[in-house]
């Protein structure tokens, strides 16, 4: 970006010099190209994100007879949200509407072609970007499924998700990332709250709204008496490492560009689930005397958690931290608080997601800088001397919870009354392998 | 004819094999089990949740020998399986009755 302007003020000169006036739109084309081809990558590896990743790491963590019901719940939310966003997601979260929600200019992806939009990414067409967002609408409400994981009908799912979907998560991405969303800190936003990459818009909400799910829907059978041991840690490991690539897609992929700010985040990124995975296996190691496998995985995803909203505004060593708090935090959130509490959240999806997003979202408002990201006017966050930023924060993240808790409520609540949320006692003693989906994961004498 | 039925640790499995079939036995059927004696499990935690793991995976080891092999078969067996350690597993030895071979009806030692 540096070099962009000085190119831009040669350009007459060279123009001249070289009899072709056309050379401003092959810098422009060059720049579009590179930024693209970077954006589809991104687009692909957060896709990578859900499937294989959430579905591997979330369906190591079950029993065995619930290993493809638990990664089918990732899986088909690959293909419902995808039709959901091409229909009227992307225009309810991106089209200009209200402060709370976007209108329908963009319904059936009515004008969203080659063209770039201006107000997101100027240098990529809005069908790039369209798909890129929409990758971010597909692993949100899989996150939710580690809650109600091994005991929530398939058809309730579908039904929860989609109304999810058009109730928190549209409005919630529009609030924070849409043009004249209430919470948009670079497009007129009345409150500007930082998220760089979806510290409230995917993890507070899809944390949340897993934490009232699981409260609602109670425990699963035998809970906390009978084992519930993860059947399969190895697949889980491989998931949570495709997790952490696809996770420089996810957060690096945010500047919208091939950039020096993609580039910082993907550091930060990086430095963020390292320092997570040592936190959390430090926190176990004394607690329980073992640093295991599956702690060092999930202080990692903790980490990348924490570090979503912030990776774009903070320099490598506010990473390092923020990502180590997060693997305590969580650790303590996941291993001491939950237990206390005594609630059934099967795979921890408000431990990690909920938990890790809200501290990161908080500590975003400290360690923000313009030094980073120089696309705002003014300070950032307290670091540059605005500790105001932090009370934006928290207004960020209140509103995060209060549309998860009410939200996920009222469809728990409609999806209850229609065709019930949990499978029969029968079928989830079964487990959900063969009575929903008539078949099983692992069928070792064939 | 004796029934020879050895519960062993699963790493001392390919000692024991290559023991047995050193004096000359040819024949035997092993199954994966799991199992306890007097050892006791031990404890494994998964997100704070603690297990006690007391069934533990062993192998079944089932031959069938003529009375006069029998004793230099359980020595063999037991020497190769042996760590010293309280974990080692037990071998029981039975009596048979009778012992057929389906392919063409070779009864008693002869069907071994």
């Amino acid at each position: 970006m540096k070099l962009f302007p000085f190119l831009l003020g040669a350009l007459p000169a060279i123009a001249s010099a070289q009899g072709t006036p056309d050379l401003a739109a092959k810098v422009t084309a060059a720049q579009s190209a590179g930024d693209n081809a970077w954006m589809l990558v991104c687009s692909a590896l957060v896709l990578m994100m859900t499937g294989p990743g959430l579905a591997l790491f979330y369906g190591g963590l079950v029993r065995r007879k619930n290993v493809l019901g638990t990664m089918m719940q990732s899986f088909i939310l690959m293909a419902v949200i995808t039709v959901l966003w091409a229909l009227v997601g992307y225009s309810l979260a991106f089209g200009e509407g209200t402060p709370v929600i976007g209108d329908l200019r963009y319904a059936f992806l009515n004008g969203v072609g080659s063209a770039p939009n201006a107000d997101y990414a100027g240098t990529i067409p809005q069908q790039t970007f369209m798909v890129y967002q929409l990758m971010f609408a597909i692993i949100t409400p899989a996150l939710i499924s580690g809650a109600f994981a091994e005991r929530m009908k398939f058809s309730a799912m579908l039904l929860f998700m989609t109304l999810w979907a058009l109730i928190v998560y549209f409005p919630m991405a529009h609030m924070v990332w849409g043009k004249g969303g209430f919470l948009n800190a670079a497009l007129g936003g009345k409150i500007p709250c930082l998220d760089f990459a979806g510290g409230t818009v995917v993890h507070i909400t899809s944390g949340v709204s897993a934490l009232v799910t699981a409260l609602y829907l109670g425990k699963r059978l035998g809970y906390p008496h009978v084992p519930m041991k993860p059947h399969n840690l190895v697949i889980s490991f491989i998931g949570a490492c495709l997790l952490w690539v696809g996770w420089f897609g996810f957060n690096a992929g945010s500047a919208l560009a091939a950039s020096g700010l993609a580039t910082s985040a993907f550091v930060a990124t990086h430095f963020g689930a390292a320092a997570a995975a040592l936190g959390w296996v430090l926190a176990e190691w004394i607690g329980t005397g073992k640093p295991s496998v599956l702690g060092g995985i999930s202080g990692c995803v903790a980490g990348l958690v924490a570090i979503t909203p912030a990776s774009g505004f903070v320099k490598p060593f506010p990473a390092l931290l923020i990502g180590f708090l997060a693997g305590l935090f969580c650790y303590l959130m996941v291993v001491k608080v939950k237990q206390r509490l005594g609630y059934d959240d099967s795979l921890d999806a408000f431990g990690v997601h909920g938990c890790g997003g809200t501290l990161g979202a908080l500590l975003t408002g400290v360690f923000a800088t313009n030094a980073v990201n120089d696309g705002f006017k003014g300070p950032l966050g307290l670091v540059d001397g605005h500790p105001g930023q932090i009370w934006n924060q928290v207004v960020g993240c209140a509103i995060a919870w209060g549309l998860a808790i009410v939200g996920t409520l009222v469809i728990l609540k409609i999806c209850d009354a229609t065709i019930g949320l949990r499978v029969t006692k029968e079928d989830e003693m079964t487990g959900l392998d063969v009575a929903m989906h008539g078949e099983e994961g692992y069928i070792l004498e064939a | 004819m004796k029934k020879i039925e050895a519960v062993i640790q699963p790493f001392k499995l390919d000692e024991v094999k290559e023991a047995l079939m050193g004096i000359g036995v040819d024949g035997m059927t092993i199954t994966e089990v799991r199992g306890h004696g007097r050892q006791k499990g031990h404890k494994e935690v998964y997100r704070g949740r603690e297990y006690n793991v007391d069934l533990l995976p062993k192998i079944k080891l089932e031959l069938v020998v003529s009375d006069a092999r029998a004793e230099e078969v359980v020595k063999t067996l037991t020497g190769a399986a042996r760590t010293g350690k309280i974990g080692d597993g037990k071998v029981f030895v039975y009596e048979v009755a009778e012992a057929i071979r389906i392919r063409n009806d070779d009864r008693g030692d002869s069907a071994l």
